[in-house]
């Protein structure tokens, strides 16, 4: 596991979050030593069980995990349970869904982290200027964001999307178009839709939080000096934002790398591997063929994954977050 | 010719109609989730989609006669508020442990957190449904309780010591000379200063508890289902059934989506984590 690697790059992440506030008085961080030994037990005191029961957390499954990845350990064959070595990993790797499913997982997450990170920003400085009704606009916007991730899924593919029903279908055949059986046609593109269409909302809250910190000054002195829109936004607002999109990249894929239940509810992985994440794939292994001796494997092949994914995806916010800001 | 006024409010105005309009294109399949819910089976099915019709409640009132949702209702409240409950017992202490005595493992240990959440749940499933399993934890409240408050718990953390870190220190500074307790500090000074970074802390747990489908699916069959579990319990074998699919789901979200309206301005005000000054 990258562990290590992953929390070098991000702890360069947070001590430039941290240095940036740094800046200001009173939020300074007090430096270590300054702390009497006795504030400093305290301290401990009250980190620890957030500690513990994380590091239970990780750790016990984790093991657990790694000892079941060693045996050939199949529900359907109670009892036997023999120690195999690496040979789960090897079938694991080796089956043609796992290639499948590594790549679905990369393009399902860039995808939704590209289109909500860009939509998010250009609504969020859309509905920052004043016009009628912003109010409601702002609660209509982030309200995709409280509904139940199989909920948004069942209401696009029964709702929406159905080829002959859909309320898609009907725009289409209004315009005189042949309507489209998006999830058996376009399965991985489908999906990516439905879970940006969750996710956009999240990144227009974060930075409309954000954009209500810009300083009004600095872009009116920018338009003074003769910026047009597209120079304010460019040189001003996005840099302002640079940080909140840090922190809605590295939430967003967190949870996008574990996409389930919106592939669950549409596709179940198919037609073949094509909308098979990884997630999925060590489901289908675990629960469908009850064969816990590869999904362990795969389960521990998806942990490194995940880990060296966001090893390279911290580095690479924490590199635009230095040339920008 | 325009004059910059004119030009202004122009401007003003088309700026404002592309937010309402992508606004309501966003907000479309809430409400015709709502909509459809209204329906009889045959509208709900009709080609093209009905806007106008006459509506009818025997949806909502097959479901009040199939399953009993206030159970289901009341799984989803009890599992998300005692989760939401038992992370802030947890992660104000850490957080107020971390932001006010920093040592130099403060960040990483922050960091390592985080990369807790990154373990996909699917990896770890089968260990825990067995833990479970020889605990009796299996198809409780409580054994949700625990998952939700441990999967929440990194993001709580973070969240709290943002809001703690934008405290000013000689506040609490004055009020230990004034002889407070470490307790005291914290209850009467600490939480109500920082009280909006808490309630956005407290609202994301409460939503993405409401909203969790992975573990509750995994881990309940019926005594502790919340909705999320009813929802899937109408989409496999009726999936045809769009108009009561329709009523199940509006019923499952809307306590989460009301509330998460009225709350709007405290969200947006306090999501920050941090990234903005």
């Amino acid at each position: 596991m990258n562990i290590s690697g992953l929390q070098s790059g991000l702890t360069r992440l947070a001590q430039r979050v941290s240095s940036q506030k740094g800046r200001f008085p009173g939020a300074s961080n007090q430096q270590p030593g300054t702390v009497s030994e006795h504030s400093r037990r305290i301290g401990l005191a009250m980190v620890s069980p957030s500690v513990a029961v994380l590091l239970a957390w990780m750790v016990v499954p984790l093991a657990m995990t790694l000892w079941f990845s060693l045996l050939r350990y199949n529900l359907l064959y109670p009892g036997e349970s023999d120690f195999v070595g690496l040979e789960n990993f090897y079938y694991f790797l080796t089956d043609e869904g796992f290639a499948a499913g590594a790549l679905n997982t990369f393009l399902l997450v860039v995808s939704v982290l590209a289109i909500s990170v860009v939509s998010g920003v250009l609504i969020a400085v859309l509905v920052d200027g004043p016009f009628w009704g912003r109010g409601v606009v702002r609660v209509l916007l982030i309200s995709p964001f409280f509904i139940m991730p199989t909920v948004s899924a069942l209401v696009w593919k029964n709702l929406l999307l159905h080829p002959v029903s859909g309320v898609l279908a009907a725009l289409w055949r209004f315009f005189g178009a042949e309507p489209v059986d998006w999830l058996a046609e376009y399965p991985l593109e489908t999906i990516i839709m439905i879970v940006s269409w969750q996710w956009i909302p999240f990144a227009v809250l974060l930075l409309m939080t954000a954009m209500q910190s810009l300083d009004q000054e600095q872009k009116d002195a920018a338009r003074l000096d003769g910026a047009g829109a597209l120079a304010t936004f460019w040189h001003i607002t996005l840099p302002h934002l640079a940080r909140p999109i840090a922190v809605v990249v590295m939430i967003e894929t967190i949870f996008l790398l574990s996409i389930f239940a919106e592939i669950f509810t549409t596709t179940g992985g198919g037609p073949g591997y094509e909308t098979t994440n990884l997630a999925f794939l060590i489901y289908t292994q675990a629960l469908l063929q009850f064969d816990v001796g590869m999904a362990s494997a795969g389960g521990l092949v998806a942990v490194v994954i995940a880990n060296v994914a966001a090893f390279f995806l911290v580095r690479m916010v924490g590199k635009s977050l230095t040339d920008k800001a | 010719m325009l004059t910059l006024k004119q030009t202004r409010s122009l401007r003003t105005l088309v700026l404002g109609s592309l937010a309402w309009l992508l606004a309501l294109t966003l907000f479309f399949p809430i409400f015709w989730m709502v909509l459809t819910s209204f329906k009889t089976e045959v509208e709900a099915f009709a080609t093209p989609p009905q806007l106008f019709f006459s509506p009818t409640l025997e949806n909502y009132l097959h479901i009040d006669s199939r399953s009993d949702y206030f159970h289901f209702a009341w799984n989803s409240l009890v599992i998300s508020f005692g989760s939401t409950l038992a992370g802030m017992l947890l992660a104000v202490p850490a957080a107020y442990s971390m932001a006010f005595f920093e040592t130099r493992r403060t960040k990483s240990t922050l960091l390592w957190m985080l990369s807790t959440k990154m373990l996909p749940p699917v990896g770890v499933l089968v260990p825990i449904y067995l833990l479970f399993k020889s605990a009796g934890l299996l198809d409780t409240r409580l054994g949700l309780v625990i998952v939700y408050t441990l999967i929440n718990l990194p993001i709580m953390v973070w969240m709290v010591y943002t809001a703690f870190k934008e405290i000013p220190k000689d506040i609490l500074e004055a009020a230990r000379l004034d002889g407070a307790t470490t307790t005291q500090e914290i209850c009467r000074v600490l939480l109500p200063i920082s009280k909006g970074g808490l309630a956005s802390t407290i609202l994301l747990s409460l939503i993405l508890c409401w909203n969790e489908a992975f573990w509750s699916l995994n881990l309940t069959s019926s005594a502790a289902a919340p909705l999320t579990a009813l929802v899937a319990s109408y989409s496999s074998p009726e999936g045809l059934f769009w108009a009561k699919l329709s009523a199940v789901s509006t019923l499952a979200c809307a306590p989460i989506l009301i509330f998460g309206w009225l709350c709007q301005k405290q969200l947006v005000r306090g999501l920050s984590f941090g990234a903005v000054k």
